[in-house]
Protein backbone atom coordinates (compact mmCIF):
# COMPACT_ATOMS: atom_id res chain seq x y z
CA UNK A 1 0.00 0.00 0.00
CA UNK A 2 2.49 2.61 -1.05
CA UNK A 3 1.90 6.30 -1.57
CA UNK A 4 2.23 7.80 -5.03
CA UNK A 5 5.87 8.14 -5.94
CA UNK A 6 7.08 5.77 -3.23
CA UNK A 7 9.56 3.07 -4.18
CA UNK A 8 8.33 -0.49 -4.28
CA UNK A 9 10.25 -3.73 -4.14
CA UNK A 10 9.99 -5.56 -7.48
CA UNK A 11 11.18 -9.15 -7.87
CA UNK A 12 11.50 -10.84 -11.25
CA UNK A 13 11.65 -14.62 -10.95
CA UNK A 14 13.14 -16.46 -13.92
CA UNK A 15 12.37 -20.17 -13.93
CA UNK A 16 12.71 -21.36 -17.51
CA UNK A 17 15.61 -22.20 -19.82
CA UNK A 18 16.71 -19.28 -22.06
CA UNK A 19 15.53 -20.86 -25.29
CA UNK A 20 12.68 -23.28 -25.95
CA UNK A 21 10.15 -20.69 -24.82
CA UNK A 22 10.15 -16.89 -25.06
CA UNK A 23 9.64 -16.28 -21.33
CA UNK A 24 13.30 -15.58 -20.49
CA UNK A 25 13.66 -13.00 -23.26
CA UNK A 26 10.33 -11.30 -22.60
CA UNK A 27 11.17 -11.24 -18.89
CA UNK A 28 14.41 -9.41 -19.63
CA UNK A 29 12.47 -6.89 -21.75
CA UNK A 30 10.29 -6.08 -18.73
CA UNK A 31 13.36 -5.73 -16.50
CA UNK A 32 15.03 -3.31 -18.94
CA UNK A 33 11.92 -1.14 -19.35
CA UNK A 34 11.18 -1.34 -15.63
CA UNK A 35 14.66 -0.08 -14.76
CA UNK A 36 13.63 3.40 -15.95
CA UNK A 37 11.05 3.58 -13.14
CA UNK A 38 13.70 3.63 -10.37
CA UNK A 39 12.14 0.97 -8.19
CA UNK A 40 13.96 -1.40 -5.83
CA UNK A 41 14.57 -4.27 -8.26
CA UNK A 42 15.82 -7.80 -7.65
CA UNK A 43 16.11 -10.78 -9.98
CA UNK A 44 15.89 -14.41 -8.90
CA UNK A 45 16.98 -17.30 -11.07
CA UNK A 46 15.70 -20.72 -10.03
CA UNK A 47 14.70 -24.07 -11.56
CA UNK A 48 15.84 -24.20 -15.24
CA UNK A 49 16.09 -20.40 -15.10
CA UNK A 50 19.67 -20.78 -13.88
CA UNK A 51 20.59 -21.82 -17.45
CA UNK A 52 19.81 -18.26 -18.59
CA UNK A 53 23.07 -17.02 -17.08
CA UNK A 54 25.36 -19.73 -18.49
CA UNK A 55 28.27 -17.98 -20.20
CA UNK A 56 29.43 -18.19 -23.81
CA UNK A 57 26.17 -19.44 -25.23
CA UNK A 58 25.99 -20.05 -28.98
CA UNK A 59 22.60 -19.77 -30.66
CA UNK A 60 23.55 -19.83 -34.32
CA UNK A 61 22.58 -23.48 -34.62
CA UNK A 62 18.99 -22.81 -33.60
CA UNK A 63 18.68 -19.66 -35.69
CA UNK A 64 17.78 -17.40 -32.80
CA UNK A 65 19.21 -14.12 -31.58
CA UNK A 66 21.51 -14.58 -28.60
CA UNK A 67 20.01 -12.20 -26.07
CA UNK A 68 21.87 -13.48 -23.02
CA UNK A 69 24.80 -11.05 -23.46
CA UNK A 70 22.32 -8.38 -22.38
CA UNK A 71 22.47 -9.66 -18.78
CA UNK A 72 25.97 -8.16 -18.56
CA UNK A 73 24.43 -4.70 -19.07
CA UNK A 74 22.05 -5.00 -16.10
CA UNK A 75 24.60 -3.35 -13.78
CA UNK A 76 24.49 -0.23 -15.96
CA UNK A 77 20.71 -0.15 -15.46
CA UNK A 78 21.28 -0.26 -11.69
CA UNK A 79 19.86 -3.75 -11.57
CA UNK A 80 22.46 -5.26 -9.27
CA UNK A 81 20.68 -7.63 -6.91
CA UNK A 82 20.72 -10.92 -8.75
CA UNK A 83 19.92 -13.98 -6.67
CA UNK A 84 20.50 -17.54 -7.76
CA UNK A 85 19.04 -20.63 -6.13
CA UNK A 86 22.28 -22.46 -5.35
CA UNK A 87 20.54 -25.83 -5.07
CA UNK A 88 19.07 -25.37 -8.56
CA UNK A 89 22.62 -24.83 -9.85
CA UNK A 90 23.96 -27.92 -8.07
CA UNK A 91 21.06 -30.09 -9.24
CA UNK A 92 22.00 -29.24 -12.83
CA UNK A 93 25.71 -29.89 -12.37
CA UNK A 94 26.55 -26.20 -12.63
CA UNK A 95 28.75 -23.96 -10.50
CA UNK A 96 29.20 -20.20 -10.35
CA UNK A 97 32.15 -20.56 -12.75
CA UNK A 98 29.77 -21.72 -15.49
CA UNK A 99 27.84 -18.46 -15.31
CA UNK A 100 28.48 -14.97 -16.62
CA UNK A 101 30.33 -12.75 -14.17
CA UNK A 102 27.82 -9.95 -13.58
CA UNK A 103 29.05 -6.81 -11.88
CA UNK A 104 27.99 -3.25 -11.08
CA UNK A 105 29.87 -0.11 -10.13
CA UNK A 106 29.14 1.42 -6.73
CA UNK A 107 29.12 5.21 -7.08
CA UNK A 108 29.25 5.56 -3.29
CA UNK A 109 32.59 3.77 -3.19
CA UNK A 110 34.43 5.50 -6.02
CA UNK A 111 32.80 3.27 -8.65
CA UNK A 112 34.24 0.12 -7.13
CA UNK A 113 33.25 -2.95 -9.14
CA UNK A 114 31.08 -5.33 -7.15
CA UNK A 115 29.50 -8.70 -7.82
CA UNK A 116 25.80 -8.57 -8.67
CA UNK A 117 25.24 -12.30 -8.19
CA UNK A 118 24.38 -13.73 -4.80
CA UNK A 119 23.92 -17.46 -4.27
CA UNK A 120 21.03 -18.13 -1.92
CA UNK A 121 19.49 -21.15 -0.23
CA UNK A 122 15.80 -21.98 -0.41
CA UNK A 123 15.12 -20.68 3.10
CA UNK A 124 16.60 -17.33 2.04
CA UNK A 125 14.42 -17.38 -1.09
CA UNK A 126 11.34 -17.66 1.10
CA UNK A 127 12.45 -14.54 2.99
CA UNK A 128 13.23 -12.76 -0.29
CA UNK A 129 9.72 -13.46 -1.62
CA UNK A 130 8.20 -12.37 1.65
CA UNK A 131 9.64 -8.87 1.53
CA UNK A 132 8.48 -7.99 -2.02
CA UNK A 133 5.65 -5.69 -3.09
CA UNK A 134 5.41 -6.90 -6.69
CA UNK A 135 6.49 -10.31 -8.02
CA UNK A 136 6.73 -11.28 -11.68
CA UNK A 137 7.16 -14.97 -12.35
CA UNK A 138 8.51 -15.84 -15.78
CA UNK B 1 -8.59 -2.18 -3.03
CA UNK B 2 -6.93 -1.04 -6.24
CA UNK B 3 -5.89 -4.07 -8.32
CA UNK B 4 -3.65 -4.55 -11.33
CA UNK B 5 -4.20 -7.67 -13.43
CA UNK B 6 -1.64 -9.36 -15.68
CA UNK B 7 -2.61 -12.07 -18.19
CA UNK B 8 0.27 -14.09 -19.61
CA UNK B 9 -1.38 -16.82 -21.68
CA UNK B 10 -3.55 -16.83 -24.78
CA UNK B 11 -7.23 -17.82 -24.79
CA UNK B 12 -8.59 -21.39 -24.99
CA UNK B 13 -5.26 -23.27 -24.82
CA UNK B 14 -4.86 -22.12 -21.24
CA UNK B 15 -7.37 -21.21 -18.55
CA UNK B 16 -5.41 -18.14 -17.38
CA UNK B 17 -7.55 -15.64 -19.30
CA UNK B 18 -10.79 -17.25 -18.07
CA UNK B 19 -9.55 -17.13 -14.47
CA UNK B 20 -8.41 -13.53 -14.86
CA UNK B 21 -11.79 -12.59 -16.33
CA UNK B 22 -13.76 -14.24 -13.51
CA UNK B 23 -11.44 -12.73 -10.90
CA UNK B 24 -11.76 -9.25 -12.42
CA UNK B 25 -15.55 -9.51 -12.64
CA UNK B 26 -15.79 -10.73 -9.03
CA UNK B 27 -13.45 -8.00 -7.79
CA UNK B 28 -15.56 -5.33 -9.53
CA UNK B 29 -18.75 -6.84 -8.05
CA UNK B 30 -17.18 -6.53 -4.59
CA UNK B 31 -16.49 -2.84 -5.20
CA UNK B 32 -12.75 -3.07 -5.88
CA UNK B 33 -11.09 -0.85 -8.46
CA UNK B 34 -9.28 -2.41 -11.43
CA UNK B 35 -6.42 -0.06 -12.28
CA UNK B 36 -5.49 -1.88 -15.48
CA UNK B 37 -5.46 -5.30 -17.15
CA UNK B 38 -2.15 -5.88 -18.92
CA UNK B 39 -1.75 -8.67 -21.50
CA UNK B 40 1.74 -10.06 -22.08
CA UNK B 41 3.41 -13.03 -23.82
CA UNK B 42 0.70 -15.03 -25.71
CA UNK B 43 -1.79 -13.17 -23.51
CA UNK B 44 -1.99 -10.52 -26.25
CA UNK B 45 -4.03 -13.02 -28.29
CA UNK B 46 -6.90 -12.26 -25.91
CA UNK B 47 -7.25 -8.98 -27.77
CA UNK B 48 -7.74 -10.11 -31.38
CA UNK B 49 -11.09 -9.21 -32.87
CA UNK B 50 -10.68 -12.00 -35.43
CA UNK B 51 -11.50 -14.63 -32.80
CA UNK B 52 -14.53 -16.68 -33.88
CA UNK B 53 -15.12 -19.58 -31.49
CA UNK B 54 -18.03 -22.01 -32.02
CA UNK B 55 -21.39 -20.52 -31.03
CA UNK B 56 -21.89 -22.89 -28.09
CA UNK B 57 -18.57 -21.87 -26.49
CA UNK B 58 -17.68 -18.72 -24.56
CA UNK B 59 -16.14 -15.87 -26.56
CA UNK B 60 -13.13 -14.96 -24.42
CA UNK B 61 -12.24 -11.84 -26.41
CA UNK B 62 -15.77 -10.46 -26.65
CA UNK B 63 -16.26 -11.10 -22.94
CA UNK B 64 -13.28 -8.87 -22.09
CA UNK B 65 -14.52 -6.18 -24.50
CA UNK B 66 -17.97 -6.20 -22.90
CA UNK B 67 -16.55 -6.02 -19.38
CA UNK B 68 -14.39 -3.09 -20.45
CA UNK B 69 -17.45 -1.36 -21.92
CA UNK B 70 -19.46 -1.85 -18.75
CA UNK B 71 -16.78 -0.77 -16.29
CA UNK B 72 -14.43 1.43 -18.31
CA UNK B 73 -11.57 -1.05 -17.88
CA UNK B 74 -8.15 -0.19 -19.30
CA UNK B 75 -7.18 -3.30 -21.32
CA UNK B 76 -3.59 -2.98 -22.55
CA UNK B 77 -1.77 -5.23 -25.01
CA UNK B 78 2.04 -5.06 -24.80
CA UNK B 79 3.23 -3.57 -28.09
CA UNK B 80 6.39 -5.68 -28.42
CA UNK B 81 4.54 -8.90 -27.61
CA UNK B 82 1.66 -7.87 -29.91
CA UNK B 83 3.88 -7.10 -32.89
CA UNK B 84 5.56 -10.50 -32.64
CA UNK B 85 2.21 -12.23 -32.57
CA UNK B 86 0.24 -10.38 -35.25
CA UNK B 87 -1.85 -8.03 -33.15
CA UNK B 88 -2.19 -4.79 -35.12
CA UNK B 89 -4.22 -1.62 -34.48
CA UNK B 90 -5.05 1.01 -37.13
CA UNK B 91 -1.90 3.05 -36.49
CA UNK B 92 0.32 -0.02 -36.62
CA UNK B 93 -1.44 -1.18 -39.79
CA UNK B 94 -0.51 2.07 -41.54
CA UNK B 95 3.01 2.14 -40.15
CA UNK B 96 3.82 -1.41 -41.20
CA UNK B 97 1.66 -1.56 -44.32
CA UNK B 98 -0.46 -4.48 -43.15
CA UNK B 99 -3.68 -5.63 -44.83
CA UNK B 100 -5.87 -5.17 -41.78
CA UNK B 101 -6.12 -4.43 -38.09
CA UNK B 102 -7.51 -6.68 -35.42
CA UNK B 103 -7.47 -5.08 -31.97
CA UNK B 104 -10.84 -5.77 -30.36
CA UNK B 105 -13.01 -2.97 -28.86
CA UNK B 106 -11.90 -1.88 -25.41
CA UNK B 107 -8.28 -2.96 -25.93
CA UNK B 108 -5.36 -0.66 -26.71
CA UNK B 109 -1.73 -1.29 -27.58
CA UNK B 110 0.94 0.30 -25.40
CA UNK B 111 4.36 -0.30 -23.86
CA UNK B 112 5.68 -2.34 -20.96
CA UNK B 113 5.90 0.84 -18.89
CA UNK B 114 2.15 0.44 -18.45
CA UNK B 115 2.77 -2.86 -16.65
CA UNK B 116 5.40 -1.40 -14.33
CA UNK B 117 3.12 1.55 -13.64
CA UNK B 118 0.31 -0.87 -12.71
CA UNK B 119 2.72 -2.60 -10.29
CA UNK B 120 3.55 0.75 -8.70
CA UNK B 121 0.07 2.26 -8.58
CA UNK B 122 -2.05 -0.78 -7.64
CA UNK B 123 -2.22 -2.15 -4.10
CA UNK B 124 -1.83 -5.66 -5.54
CA UNK B 125 -0.71 -6.94 -8.93
CA UNK B 126 -2.40 -10.27 -9.61
CA UNK B 127 -0.79 -12.44 -12.29
CA UNK B 128 -2.53 -15.15 -14.31
CA UNK B 129 -0.58 -17.72 -16.31
CA UNK B 130 2.32 -20.11 -15.72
Amino acid sequence: MSEAGATKKFLYINRKAPYGTIYAWESLEVVLIGAAFEQDVSLLFMDDGVYQLVKEMQTKGIGMKNFTATYAALGDYEVNKIYIDKDALTERGLTLDDLQHLVWEDENEDWAEKDSIHLVGRDEIADLLDEQDVIFNF
Amino acid sequence: MKLGIMVNEGPYTHQASDSAYHFTKAALAKGHEIYRVFFYHDGVQNGTDFTTPPQDDRNVVKRWSELAGEHGLDLVLCVAAAQRRGLVDEDEQKRHGKTGHNVAPGFRISGLGQLIEAGIQADRLVVFGD
